[in-house]
């Protein structure tokens, strides 16, 4: 399917009854026993985190939330975290460390949720955090894109060691559409915006943030979850295998080495 | 005539002095440049008068923008800054359309090349590495240069072992370099982590504005954060919150004072006196002789 363009994909990530986390989890894990709250606000339903074993293992995940009804939906806010959710998820990081658990991130978020309440407690002072700390726990960290991967809302759980995504996800700076409306004052220009920003899983591992993709069953992960699940599955096996057997130095400098790497510059050019 | 006709001439004669056309009213003949008009309060002030008072509206206080340059001629000794990595220009990550062109327009127009400066520099004396992101340039946007400039800036700061104080300024995420342009959000925080493992003073001093991207990554992890007076830091644009909520926001949402009492900055520092308490803080972090408890 790799022909598809990323409108077309963005539209499979959106269609009704992709599956989600809660579809995910039971498929991934075995005695889930979830967590809850940050220890300093409140409890956040859209981001979900806890211990599970995976294949045996005594695993931590976080996971972001979205719902498949509206009622579902009010509960996680549309899979938008406040701060309180990305200081629970790191909460939960750190509880991973010290019992010695590698760490699994499911991502799926429009982004942190832009609102007053989000705001007076420190939007951007939590995801700051989120990043600078999940960059140095010391225990292995692989995440998954399985739908949308909007901005640093997204970002705050991707600072890992492996970054796969689902084929159809889609990882970028600013949702399609917020594109569209900063850069040509025109939010319907939405689908146009999807197709230059470079945002599928394919762009994102040729500009070497994405390092894998899981393949998805035909048309989309809703035709067949079970399929799905069992390709992610592969994929967190692998990683956390290539990651366990690391020395903690050379894991905590992969880590940082992978986003240390990336942007695109030139010095003392002609210009010069 | 309508209801709403009759609300609308009230308005007009509510919101009219003298009942001319408004483009008559606001035709006047005062030269560019001579007057500065307040963003906040409107109110007008002699170029001359804002500047000698350090770009300060003196009426509401309001501390307007200034260019890299300008930050650092109030905020450094004279003649102390060396600057790292001044040859560093962007590449077009993810071929944007035009991206190239705008730059070099604007590297012509404001001299610099791209949105922050670096370098090795003294306050009354105390060595430090000192950032200054410039709003001129793209409103001072994170693209590849901003972060890989700020990353080395702390990556050399920690081999020297030396304090770093950053004065931010941006609009966020450079949204031409696409995701690239985030990954900087991780690149930097991660030298920022590194810096501060090594038990290294970070201050962040906000400035107008600090949204986005930079307020979610290196801005908000000084150490001690300081803000000047009345400037806006938040994380989402206003606007976007308003559409969301569906609700207008009070004038003094996001602003430094709104921070202040949330918790998320330390203090609130008048521009004139920025220079001081730097001075001050670096000399209260410097390593003390015998002194300290180990």
């Amino acid at each position: 399917m790799t022909e598809l363009t990323a409108s077309q994909r963005m539209d499979i990530v959106r269609t009704k009854g992709r599956p989600t986390v809660r579809d995910y989890i039971p498929m991934l894990f075995d005695d889930f026993f979830e967590m809850h709250g940050d220890r300093l606000f409140g409890d956040d339903g859209a981001i979900m985190g806890g211990v599970a074993y995976f294949k045996g293992m005594p695993v931590t995940v976080i996971a972001q939330v979205k719902g498949s009804t509206l009622e579902e939906n009010q509960q996680c806010n549309f899979g938008m975290p406040h701060p309180e959710g990305y200081r629970k998820a790191l909460r939960l990081a750190h509880q991973a460390e010290k019992f010695h658990r590698p760490i699994i991130c499911l991502v799926d978020t429009a982004g942190a949720y832009c609102g007053v309440g989000a705001e007076e407690r420190g939007q951007g002072e939590a995801i700051a955090r989120s990043i600078m700390e999940f960059m140095e726990i010391k225990t292995p960290v692989v995440s998954v894109i399985l739908g949308e991967g909007g901005s640093g809302g997204a970002l705050a759980m991707c600072v890992c060691d492996e970054l796969a995504m689902l084929e159809n996800a889609i990882y970028s700076v600013i949702s399609p559409r917020g594109f569209a409306s900063i850069l040509w004052k025109d939010a319907s220009r939405e689908r146009e915006a999807a197709d230059i920003m470079h945002i599928t899983a394919h762009d994102l591992v040729d500009l070497h943030v994405c390092d894998a993709v899981i393949e998805e069953s035909e048309g989309g992960a809703h035709t067949d979850p079970e399929q799905t699940a069992e390709n992610i599955s592969e994929f967190i096996f692998a990683a956390l295998q290539r990651n366990l057997q690391k020395g903690l130095d050379e894991l905590l400098n992969g880590r940082y080495n992978r986003f240390r790497a990336i942007g695109e510059f030139q010095e003392g050019t002609a210009e010069g | 005539m309508q209801l709403e006709d009759l609300f609308s001439v009230v308005k007009t004669r509510f919101n009219s002095d003298s009942g001319d056309e408004p483009s008559k009213r606001h035709k006047t003949n005062i030269p560019k440049g001579l007057l500065f008009k307040c963003p906040r309060c409107s109110n007008n002030t002699f170029m001359e008068d804002f500047v000698a008072n350090g770009k300060v509206c003196p009426r509401c206080n309001y501390h307007s923008r200034l260019s890299a340059r300008e930050r650092l001629d109030i905020t450094i000794d004279k003649e102390s800054f060396e600057e790292f990595d001044k040859d560093m220009v962007s590449k077009n990550p993810i071929d944007f359309p035009d991206y190239e062109e705008k730059q070099a327009a604007l590297r012509e127009k404001t001299g610099l090349k791209d949105a922050v400066l670096t370098g090795k520099a003294k306050i009354r004396g105390e060595e430090i590495v000192i950032i200054v992101m410039d709003s001129n340039y793209m409103m001072a946007s994170m693209g590849s240069v901003v972060g890989e400039k700020i990353a080395r800036a702390f990556e050399y700061a920690t081999e020297q072992r030396l304090p770093v104080v950053a004065f931010t300024a941006s609009g966020g995420a450079r949204m031409q370099e696409g995701i690239v342009s985030l990954m900087q959000m991780a690149k930097t925080s991660g030298a920022v982590g590194r810096h501060s493992d090594a038990g290294l003073l970070y201050i962040t001093v906000m400035t107008d504005p600090t949204t986005g991207g930079v307020t979610a990554s290196f801005a908000s992890l000084g150490d001690i954060i300081i803000a000047e007076p009345k400037v806006l830091i938040g994380f989402a644009g206003r606007r976007v919150i308003e559409g969301t909520i569906k609700q207008r926001l009070p004038d003094d949402f996001q602003s430094a004072e709104f921070m202040l009492k949330n918790g998320f900055v330390d203090m609130i520092v008048e521009r004139k006196r920025v220079r001081r308490t730097i001075a001050h803080l670096l000399k209260l972090h410097k390593p003390q002789e015998g002194g300290a408890f180990k």
